[in-house]
């Protein structure tokens, strides 16, 4: 327990080892060999799965013939003790060689750079909505509680959580491109549209970059429906998360003591109370960022969205080892750098967590 | 004139079975520079009396009758009005200085926040008014204490922080509920002597909500006991607790250790226990526990007695009869 002697206690904000560049160091390293841990792991998984990828990609005529099934085999080093390939994989992951995909017969490093930057351009427009609308909702929620607009926002943030996305997709794709007409088709541009030079491959930013404001617009109108359709879920789960945890903080007696003091409401709650909050709102955020990553395959097949989560489907389906970790490793680095910053963001928020060592 | 003067104050609250009285028809006054000691045993409407006055009651909680203070009725305020007496007219310090701080803000933030909002005062101005504070509550090292947060400091050090809070806007009334429970004895000490001082320099009023009779002996001017959300006796510190005459008043004091009147060396104790919320007996509710109680306690209401001008007791039993005579045998 701590002191009561009534002294101050002597403990000073650290300057060194437990101090913020540390603590990043300790993580960064932290965060590299857990995505280590996910090759094994994946790489395992994609063994264990019963199913032949030589079966899979091979016509029918072509599997009849040993020749050219040993050649396959060859080419993908499939003919190789389990452990080899594994070795291999790392070590040519390391020079940023994912393999090459057995579907396309490109690189897998290359397919991830095309449909990649397409999966988190709406993802981060998702989460960009999610994080507002959601936040936004959970405290107005939470300040009118019991009220009307309070028991309006529950029913829709648990039809948020329980809609299943690919129902989603399909409805807001029926009624807004079919019946109303206000969204363009399907794609991330108008058929036969001349995507912006690449330079991230996020098609407004290059857009801009470029200087071409029409493109910019044509890719954001396509972009907002699925981004829409992906932030709902988030948006659902991030009200209820932000109501239950700011109500919870609500209780407490320093939220008590800072209306004692007379602070406008506004004070109160943005100070005081959404403060603290926030810290488990971020956990929620970041896993809910994550799972968008999930809600992707579904969505971008209804929108025909060149994305991740299209092409971790068709690996997914055509037994594409090399593509199937290769999309693996992309959201398990995902998963991980939302983790990092989460973790960041943690010690930036509460003090105590920078006091203590 | 009194500073605060509450008449036939009712607190009800919303519990799980409906609604219940917390406080019943409460009346009593706070005079100017006084300092007013509530005892009473948990669940008795102190924290509720207290949080009435300041229009904090939990979620559903309503209060009626009526709350004079410094010359104008105060619970009739809108939501505004009550935030421009909160911390600028009445401040409040609480029970637990572990909790009552906020983890994440520094103290300097805490110290200044409301000041700058009443007063209009500069970031400049309020830092000084926070220095100058934590030096009358005797923080050392003021300076550096105001860049910390509050998990740097102990308990008691934390009451003095949560003190000097509430000072900050030179209220009239200072509400104190439970503030030294929560800390070590050698502390409390320190703390009772604060509050004095802080009377004696500011002619500041002080309500001191309790249920440790042996706090308010040293610090109060005048004690008023409650049970099950009514006044049950009050009167002049020293008077009270030398001549208590409520049934009630004397089990707490005989309770009080090496107070004991039957055996010196066992702890006494007043058979049963406080009733809970919504379910205070009838009559006086202290007759399921009273061991003069007859048969009429359980219906009349008990009146009011005044014994002297400034001890009255609320009891349905004559208490010039039986009580004096049991009490000195």
């Amino acid at each position: 327990m701590r002191p009561v002697s009534g002294e101050r206690k002597t403990r000073k904000r650290p300057l060194s080892g437990t101090g913020f560049a540390p603590f990043i160091i300790r993580r960064l390293l932290t965060s590299i060999i857990l995505v280590f841990g996910v090759t094994f792991i994946a790489f395992s998984i994609t063994q264990l799965v019963p199913g032949d990828p030589v079966a899979a990609n091979l016509g029918q005529s072509a599997y009849s013939d040993p020749e050219i099934v040993a050649a396959f085999e060859k080419e993908f080093g499939l003919d190789q003790p389990v452990p080899v390939q594994y070795l291999r994989y790392v070590t040519n992951l390391l020079q940023g060689d994912f393999g090459v995909s057995l579907s396309s017969k490109r690189p897998v490093a290359e397919d991830l750079k095309e449909y990649f930057p397409a999966t988190l351009e709406i993802a981060l427009i998702a989460v960009f909505l999610a994080l507002i609308v959601g936040l936004l909702l959970g405290i107005i929620s939470a300040v009118t509680r019991d009220r009307l607009p309070d028991q309006i926002i529950r029913v829709f943030s648990l039809t948020g959580v329980s809609m299943p996305a690919f129902w989603t997709a399909l409805t807001a794709f029926y009624i807004f491109f079919f019946v109303l007409g206000w969204a363009p088709g399907t794609g991330r541009l108008e058929p036969g549209g001349e995507p912006p030079p690449t330079v991230t491959g996020l098609f407004t930013i290059d857009a801009l970059i470029a200087g071409d404001f029409s493109t910019f617009r044509q890719a954001f109108s396509y972009l907002l429906l699925p981004a829409i359709v992906l932030a709902i879920y988030a948006v659902g789960v991030l009200t209820r998360f932000t109501r239950a945890s700011m109500l919870e903080i609500l209780g407490n007696d320093y939220v008590r003591a800072a209306r004692a003091k007379g602070l406008p409401e506004f004070t109160v709650i943005t100070r005081h109370v959404l403060r603290p909050a926030l810290l488990s709102i971020i956990t929620v955020a970041g896993v809910a960022f994550s799972s968008l990553l999930a809600g992707s395959v579904l969505v971008e097949n209804v929108f025909s969205w060149p994305g991740l989560g299209q092409y971790a489907y068709r690996a997914a389906v055509g037994l594409d080892l090399p593509g199937i970790m290769g999309v693996s490793m992309v959201v398990a680095t995902v998963y991980i750098t939302m983790n990092l910053i989460v973790d960041i963001l943690y010690r930036i928020i509460d003090p105590q967590m920078r006091d203590s060592a | 004139m009194n500073l605060l003067t509450v008449e036939n104050l009712t607190v009800t609250l919303a519990t799980g079975s409906g609604e219940a009285q917390a406080v019943r028809n409460l009346s009593f006054n706070v005079g100017r520079g006084e300092i007013l000691g509530v005892a009473g045993e948990s669940g008795s409407g102190k924290t509720m009396t207290a949080l009435s006055m300041l229009g904090l009651l939990p979620y559903k909680g309503k209060a009626s009758g009526s709350i004079m203070f410094d010359g104008r009725e105060i619970l009739t305020s809108t939501k505004r009005e009550y935030r421009d007496i909160r911390g600028k007219e009445i401040a409040m310090i609480f029970q637990d200085p572990m909790t009552s701080l906020h983890p994440m803000l520094t103290v300097e933030v805490q110290l200044t926040e409301h000041l700058r909002h009443h007063r209009k005062v500069s970031k400049a101005a309020a830092r000084n008014s926070a220095l100058e504070l934590l030096a009358t509550v005797k923080i050392p090292e003021p300076a550096a204490a105001l860049s910390a947060h509050p998990s740097q400091f102990s308990g008691g050090m934390r009451q003095r922080i949560a003190i000097a809070m509430a000072l900050a806007c030179e209220p009239k009334l200072l509400i104190a509920d439970e503030p030294t429970t929560a800390l070590d004895v050698t502390v409390q000490a320190g703390i009772l002597k604060l509050l004095h001082q802080l009377r004696t320099d500011r002619n500041l009023s002080v309500m001191v909500i309790t249920h440790d009779l042996g706090v308010l002996s040293s610090l109060t001017d005048r004690i008023m006991i409650m049970y099950a959300g009514s006044e049950v006796e009050s009167g002049a510190t020293s008077d009270l607790l030398k001549n208590p005459r409520h049934p009630y008043t004397k089990g707490l004091i005989a309770a009080l250790p090496g107070n004991s009147e039957v055996n010196s060396k066992n702890l006494l104790s007043i058979d049963g226990m406080p009733p809970e919320l919504g379910n205070f007996p009838t009559g006086c509710a202290f007759h399921t526990r009273c061991k003069f109680a007859k048969a009429s306690c359980k219906e009349t209401l008990p009146e009011v007695l005044n014994l002297t001008s400034n001890h009255r007791i609320f009891c349905p039993v004559n208490p010039f009869s039986e009580l004096s005579n049991s009490g000195s045998n």
